[in-house]
């Protein structure tokens, strides 16, 4: 097939998208580093750096073939090794938005975000290789098979569950494995005190964390945008509206929600509440008008309030607030499916979309929860999870890197 | 009246602020020093390995009526130790006077 200026333009665009998502590693990094102490910030950046390699390798070697094995039982499929251009795969015969290359980039950049949620929860205290061991197999081999399930056109897909870019697929994916990183874990030292008091551990640079955050809603604009796989020019007009609306509506949801419960203005609750509307817009932002998207981003806004001072007291200790964005508000999206959905309780009065979206919640994060139980319970047999209790107070930059990150200013709080 | 210098690990300072809380030393000063000493400490940059005794401590400064000068040395002995090399220094000095800027007020009252 002859290729045609409108597969050009549509490809051009998921292209485009793969930088925008990719752009938003810097921004996990930079929200992450901002919200953790000076003394972990080139552990948190090494840690960050990996993931992208380990991604975008796993990804090669058996990923993309195992989150897109083509006609399979549903359940676990898997193509090959390795990546081979199928026949006409540069032009509109492989697909109508782009070519094989840019669809397993595009689906490369999204994998490795995965793991970069559970990064945040686990920051400033597991040992750097025990992370890297868990990326390697979760990213490489439970997020394509639980991605297949949907977007391989797997059992999911067929029930009729929906998840547009991934709340489920990718955040909760995420968050649950967030979860049972930080049971295992344990809090850090010095955040939850013997008389049962919460002692915040505040981050070092709140202005990184706010780039971090920008740069992850400018990101989100491929993540979402790009998940039309075409330049369809309503669609991916509609789609861009309805996250920034959701993150916007998000932020001032939280402003309200922490100001009558704090009464103070808590920048790092706006920050979070970006990040909940643009999760929770996720699993259906193509789906909904602009009113829903203001609607889901602000009940995501108050969620994430609520959400992480629940957390905190539950004893998961979680620097950056990873669980409750990713986790609470990625089940939440993906509900809001079967709520404000085109199939959803308001358009059909039926719950039955509803249903389905919850099955799927449920059935990823029971496979979610065991499955990174076992890779990360075996690694804490093995070789350990946790730093010696010496290198998490000193710092695990100067023990782990032998470098501090702010060189030639004392603002390094190890010694 | 003594004043207490002490120059602390940062990574102890916490456990030594809490412990003068508990024996009553409820006010004083700190900042950050970088010093030079007998320990190395070792790092590696763009390949290279190499050890430096600049390193990054935390200072105190104590005023305190004769009474709790011994406490107060002996907590930060017993708080801001690790038995390794580098756990710092302790100075004292005697204090001619002391005042309360807020009500003019002089001598040993000011520090209770």
């Amino acid at each position: 097939m002859e290729t045609t200026l409108n597969f050009t333009i549509n490809n051009l665009w998921m292209m485009v998208s793969i930088a925008l998502v990719f752009i938003m590693h810097l921004g996990f990094s930079a929200l992450e580093v901002g919200l953790a102490r000076s003394k972990n910030a080139i552990n948190i950046l090494f840690k960050n750096f990996m993931i992208v390699a380990i991604g975008l390798i796993t990804y090669t070697i058996c990923g993309f073939n195992l989150m897109y094995p083509g006609e399979f039982n549903g359940v676990f499929g898997f193509a090959g090794w390795g990546l081979s251009l199928p026949e006409g795969g540069l032009s509109a015969a492989y697909a109508d938005g782009y070519t094989y290359w840019t669809d397993f980039l595009f689906q490369g950049m999204f994998a490795a975000t995965a793991a970069t949620i559970v990064s945040g929860a686990v920051a400033e205290r597991i040992k750097l290789n025990s992370f890297l061991i868990f990326s390697l197999v979760y990213v490489g081999i439970i997020y394509p098979i639980v991605g297949s399930w949907k977007w391989g056109g797997g059992f999911l897909d067929q029930m009729g569950f929906y998840d547009f870019a991934g709340s489920t697929l990718v955040h909760s994916v995420g968050g649950w494995a967030a979860v049972v990183a930080v049971i295992l874990l344990g809090p850090r030292l010095g955040k939850y005190l013997s008389n049962g008091t919460i002692q915040p551990i505040e981050g070092h640079n709140i202005p990184l964390a706010a780039l971090g955050v920008f740069l992850l809603w400018f990101g989100w604009f491929g993540f979402n945008g790009g998940s039309v796989l075409s330049a369809d020019a309503g669609l991916v007009s509609l789609v861009l509206v309805t996250t920034s609306l959701a993150a916007a509506s998000g932020i001032i949801a939280a402003f309200i929600t922490s100001y009558l419960k704090f009464k103070t203005y808590d920048i790092t609750m706006a920050f979070n509440g970006s990040l909940a509307g643009l999760v929770g817009i996720t699993a259906g932002a193509d789906l909904m008008s602009p009113m829903d998207a203001i609607i889901i981003g602000f009940i995501a806004g108050v969620i994430i309030v609520f959400a992480i001072g629940i957390i905190d007291r539950l004893k998961l200790d979680d620097p950056v607030g990873a669980i409750g964005v990713h986790l609470v508000c990625g089940i939440f999206g993906t509900l809001a499916v079967g709520i404000w959905g085109d199939k959803g309780v308001f358009s059909t009065g039926s719950f039955a979309q509803l249903g389905t979206q919850a099955y799927g919640v449920m059935v990823i994060g029971i496979t979610c929860l065991t499955s990174s139980f076992i890779i990360l319970f075996t690694i804490k047999k093995t070789i350990g999870l946790r730093v010696s209790e010496k290198e998490e107070v000193e710092g695990l930059d100067i023990h782990e890197h032998g470098m501090n990150a702010y060189e030639g200013i004392n603002v390094n709080d190890n010694d | 009246m003594k004043k207490i210098e002490a120059i602390i690990r940062k990574s102890k300072f916490s456990d030594v602020k809490n412990a003068l809380h508990d024996v009553g030393v409820n006010f004083f000063s700190y900042w950050d020093v970088t010093a030079l000493g007998n320990e190395r400490v070792g790092k590696v940059y763009r390949g290279i390995s190499f050890s430096t005794a600049d390193i990054q401590r935390r200072f105190l400064t104590i005023v305190v009526n004769d009474d709790f000068e011994q406490v107060t040395i002996d907590t930060i002995l017993k708080f801001g130790s690790t038995g390794d090399v580098g756990d710092g220094k302790i100075f004292v000095y005697d204090v001619q006077e002391s005042y309360r800027i807020r009500t003019g007020e002089k001598g040993e009252e000011t520090l209770r």
